[in-house]
C-alpha cells in the first residue's frame, strides 16, 4: 500500500471513532483536521511512516479509552458493592468497635 | 462446535435514560443504541474460542424491529461469520419477553444444529436476565451462567468458572450447552472501520417471526416506568465524632 492511502486510511478510521467521542464529535473531527494538516508539507518517507506509526497509536490508545469507559459504567451500574468499598467499611466499623 | 449468540439492540449505555411523559416507557425514537454490552462479551469470547480452534463457527441472531440488522452487523464486524435476524415489527419488539427470545432461539437452534447459544448475562435495558436460563429449560440442555472464564474441560465437555455471590465457582458442562458471560469474562474488540466494510459482504439472513410460528402475544402488562427517587442532598458534620455519632445514630454502624 501507498504511503499516501495509508494515510488516507488512517485519517478515516480516526474520523470514525471520532463519532462517538464523549467530548462530541464535533470536538474530535477539528482536532483530527488540525492535526492532519500541521503535517501536509512533510515530504521525506521515513518521518510520514513515524506519524503514521505515532496516528496508529492513537487508534489503539482510543479504542482502550472506549472498552475502558464502558466497563467502568457497567461495573458502576451492576456492580455495586466494590470489594474495596468492603473492605474499607469493614475497616471503619472495626476501628470504630475500638473507640 | 458451532456457536449461535444472541444479542440485542438497546438504547446506548451513555445515553441518558428520559421517560415519557404519559409513563408508558422510555424514549427510543432519535436516541442512539447500540448491542447490549453483555452481549459483546459474549460474542467475543465465542470469536476467541473460533480462533482457538475449539469452535468452527459462530452466527450472531437477534431478534427485533428493522433495526436490530444494525447490531447484527457491528457483531459481523467483531467477527461472526453469520447472521440471522428475525423480524418482528418496532411496536412489536418494544414488547417482547424473555420468554419469546428463548422460544425463537430454540426454534432456530434446532432447526440448524448448534452445539452452544452464548448470552449475555443480561441486556442494560429490562434487566431480566432470564433469555439465558429459559432456553436451556426449553432445549434440556446443561446451562453455564455468569461465566467469568471459559476453558476446554476434555472428552466433550467445558469447564466454566462462574461468578457467584462470595467467590467463584467451577463446572464442566456436556456440550451442547447455554453460557451467559459476565462483564469480567473478556475486553470486546472493537469494530474497527477496515471490518465494517468487510462485513458487508458477510451473509445476513432475514426470517419474519410468523415463518416460525412463534406466538409472541405478551404476557405482562406494563402498568407504569417511573425515574428511580432523587439522592437527597448530604448533610455536613464538624468532626469525626459527630460523624460516628450520627452514624450511630442512623444504624449504619454498629454501636
Amino acid at each position: 500500500m501507498s504511503l499516501r492511502s495509508r494515510v488516507v486510511d488512517l485519517y478515516k478510521n480516526l474520523y470514525h471513532m471520532g463519532k462517538e467521542y464523549p467530548g462530541g464529535s464535533k470536538w474530535f473531527h477539528d482536532r483530527l483536521k488540525i492535526a492532519f494538516s500541521k503535517n501536509k508539507d512533510v515530504q521525506d518517507p521515513n518521518q510520514i511512516k513515524q506519524l503514521i506509526a505515532r496516528g496508529e497509536f492513537v487508534v489503539k490508545e482510543i479504542e482502550a479509552l472506549y472498552s475502558l469507559r464502558k466497563y467502568r459504567a457497567m461495573k458502576q451500574r451492576y456492580y455495586e458493592k466494590d470489594d474495596e468499598i468492603v473492605s474499607a467499611t469493614q475497616k471503619f466499623e472495626e476501628s470504630v468497635k475500638k473507640m | 462446535m458451532k456457536i449461535l449468540v444472541g444479542v440485542k439492540r438497546v438504547v446506548d449505555y451513555a445515553v441518558k435514560i428520559r421517560i415519557m411523559p404519559d409513563r408508558s416507557g422510555v424514549f427510543t425514537e432519535g436516541v442512539q443504541h447500540s448491542m447490549n454490552p453483555f452481549d459483546e462479551i459474549a460474542l467475543e469470547e465465542a470469536v476467541k474460542l473460533k480462533e482457538k480452534k475449539l469452535a468452527t463457527e459462530v452466527v450472531a441472531f437477534s431478534l427485533g424491529g428493522p433495526k436490530s440488522a444494525e447490531v447484527l452487523r457491528t457483531a459481523l464486524a467483531k467477527g461472526a461469520d453469520k447472521a440471522i435476524h428475525v423480524q418482528v415489527s418496532d411496536a412489536e419488539a418494544g414488547k417482547l419477553e424473555s420468554f419469546h427470545v428463548a422460544k425463537t432461539l430454540q426454534k432456530i437452534v434446532e432447526q440448524e444444529k448448534f452445539d452452544a447459544v452464548f448470552l449475555g448475562k443480561q441486556a442494560i435495558d429490562d434487566d431480566s436476565s432470564q433469555t439465558a436460563p429459559i432456553l436451556a429449560g426449553l432445549l434440556d440442555w446443561p446451562q453455564a451462567l455468569y461465566a467469568s472464564k471459559v476453558e476446554d474441560g476434555g472428552s466433550g465437555h467445558m469447564k466454566v468458572t462462574r461468578e457467584i455471590d462470595g467467590g467463584l465457582d467451577t463446572v464442566k458442562v456436556k456440550v451442547p450447552f447455554v453460557l451467559s458471560a459476565d462483564l469480567r469474562l473478556n475486553e470486546p474488540r472493537y469494530a474497527t472501520l477496515p471490518n465494517i466494510m468487510k462485513a458487508k459482504k458477510k451473509p445476513l439472513k432475514n426470517i419474519p417471526i410468523t415463518e416460525l410460528g412463534i406466538d409472541i402475544s405478551p404476557q405482562t402488562q406494563t402498568i407504569e416506568v417511573t425515574e428511580p427517587p432523587v439522592r437527597q442532598a448530604g448533610g455536613f458534620v464538624e468532626d469525626v465524632s459527630a460523624l460516628v455519632a450520627k452514624l450511630k445514630e442512623k444504624g449504619f454502624v454498629k454501636a
